[in-house]
């Protein structure tokens, strides 16, 4: 049984189709990196993934029993007002919520998680900083650590590396990569970086308001498609 | 000539009155400014307490209980405000202004067809603390106190909706009814508080105390509680100079407020400089 499935699924907003016909599915601990130029549907792929949005026709099913708020979701960057005035812990702290039933305030337990998920991204000690104080690469690490205490075994991220420069993009790169091979969690990942996603990703989904693509990365590689964006990667380099 | 004025507030039972519920209304608006400051929604207690005004203007022509009126359509006003906010029907800020002024031009008419400008009127548009009746004050003191125990009970999830709210209802949070939690206690502090502050400066005990204390701290729960107690704090020192100065309270608060706002500001811009 897969993880994730989407069985023929179109997406849209009221009555315009964005994207149509998705037809993947996902198992655990597999490593899935959505690709597609700005407007091609993967934003709202993601809100579909999500629930936030219902599709039009076909189904969004999970697996191995997941439910849709225990994914993971880590938005990008540019979503949240990067002056909120927010330590660390408490960002973190808020992915717990989805699991604290009716119970209104965090628990040791809670508390004990968050700072787990914070040593895993290598920010030990910054607990008590401000969210606004913090680095670009450092505010996305903080919002990993937030979905990863939402996760059960699935994380969900929106263009994570956006905005960063060279050096942090590859520490987040490689951080994602622990969480998926040696936690266990599955990863979806939008991006535009088709190298990395080359690189890192088990499984490619390839979007252009429909699926062009959707396999294995090395089938991607020798595919049409693949070498068609391959090729236009290699040029813009 | 402080304890002298602390001792003829609580010799005088409306005086006391006053303080008591001047303080539990600050406290609401401060808590809530923070969520409303940081969402942008700071825009809508302006726009309710004009509504504010419109209806306790048709309530007191119709001879019906104000707060009773006025509490209700400020609520379905904040929720509608609030909703149209995340809508492509109209703009959020040209809802606010068409619904405030609306409210107010409404409220004129009724005025002006009836009575004309009494004390009442004015005391509805500049406040007063001789306006708090006793049961006015009885109703200040509960729904003040549902308020906080509403706020402390949904602290972590109102954060989390004020953070990020697609993280927030991707993960099971419903945020619909945070946000229309939001809405109807924002409706009720700006009824509630336009007793005393007046309708046009109610909004500025929801917007100064949030907006000074986020300069001050980097955290969520220090700016909760730099802004509560700044509220209270702004609050009991404009009464007692409106007491001694014998201004208008609502106006003596703002301008507290308004130094405790250029003296942050100074001090933060210096001590950045010097870093």
């Amino acid at each position: 049984m897969a993880i994730l499935e989407c069985v023929e699924a179109s997406f849209g907003y009221d009555a315009n189709i964005v994207l149509s016909d998705v037809d993947f599915s996902l198992c655990g601990g597999e490593y899935l990196c959505i690709l597609g130029e700005n407007g091609a549907g993967k934003s709202t792929l993601i809100k579909g993934i999500l629930g936030l949005i219902a599709p039009a026709k076909g189904k969004v099913l999970f697996g191995e029993g997941l439910k849709s708020h225990e994914i993971g979701y880590m938005p990008q960057q540019m979503m949240i007002n990067s002056n909120f005035p927010a330590s660390v812990l408490e960002v973190v702290l808020s992915g717990r919520i989805n699991s604290m039933g009716a119970r209104p305030f965090y628990n040791s337990a809670d508390k004990k998680d968050a700072l787990e998920k914070l040593e895993l991204m290598g920010m030990k000690g910054y607990e008590k900083r401000s969210y606004r104080d913090l680095s670009g690469g450092q505010k996305q690490r903080v919002l990993l650590a937030r979905a990863m205490c939402a996760a059960k075994k699935l994380i969900l991220l929106d263009e994570p590396v956006s905005g960063l420069d060279p050096a942090a993009t590859a520490e987040l790169y490689d951080i994602i990569k622990k969480i998926n091979s040696e936690y266990k969690m599955t990863v979806i990942m939008v991006s535009h970086d088709t190298k990395a996603a080359v690189s890192y990703a088990s499984h490619i989904l390839h979007l252009s308001h429909t699926q062009l693509f959707y396999g294995t990365k090395d089938e991607y590689v020798s595919s049409r498609v693949g070498l068609e964006y391959l090729k236009g990667a290699d040029i813009g380099c | 000539m402080l304890i002298n004025t602390i001792e003829t507030i609580f010799a005088y039972p409306f005086l006391t009155r006053a303080l008591v519920a001047g303080v539990l209304i600050s406290l609401c608006a401060a808590l809530l400014g923070v969520s409303l400051v940081l969402k942008r929604y700071s825009m809508i207690g302006d726009g309710l307490s004009h509504v504010g005004f419109g209806a306790l203007a048709v309530a007191s022509v119709l001879n019906l209980a104000p707060l009773g009126v006025a509490i209700p359509v400020c609520i379905i006003c904040a929720i509608f405000l609030l909703r149209i906010k995340n809508s492509s029907f109209i703009n959020g800020d040209n809802a606010i202004a068409i619904v405030s002024s609306g409210a107010l031009a409404i409220g004129i008419l009724v005025i002006s067809m009836s009575s004309g400008m009494n004390t009442d009127v004015y005391n509805y548009m500049f406040g007063s603390i001789l306006a708090l009746s006793r049961e006015d004050a009885m109703l200040c003191v509960i729904m003040s106190i549902v308020i906080i125990s509403l706020y402390i009970l949904f602290y972590n999830r109102i954060f989390s909706v004020t953070f990020d709210d697609v993280f927030a209802s991707a993960t099971g949070t419903k945020t619909g009814i945070y946000s229309i939690v939001l809405a109807v206690l924002t409706a009720v502090t700006v009824v509630i508080g336009m007793r005393m502050m007046g309708a046009l400066l109610i909004s500025s005990l929801i917007i100064f105390p949030a907006t000074i204390s986020m300069k001050i701290s980097g955290t969520y729960k220090k700016v909760i509680c730099i802004s509560a107690v700044l509220s209270v704090l702004c609050f009991v020192i404009g009464m007692i100079v409106s007491f001694n100065a014998d201004a208008p309270v609502g106006a003596s608060i703002v301008v507290i407020n308004i130094i405790v706002f250029i003296i942050t500001s100074v001090v933060t811009a210096v001590t950045r400089r010097i870093r």
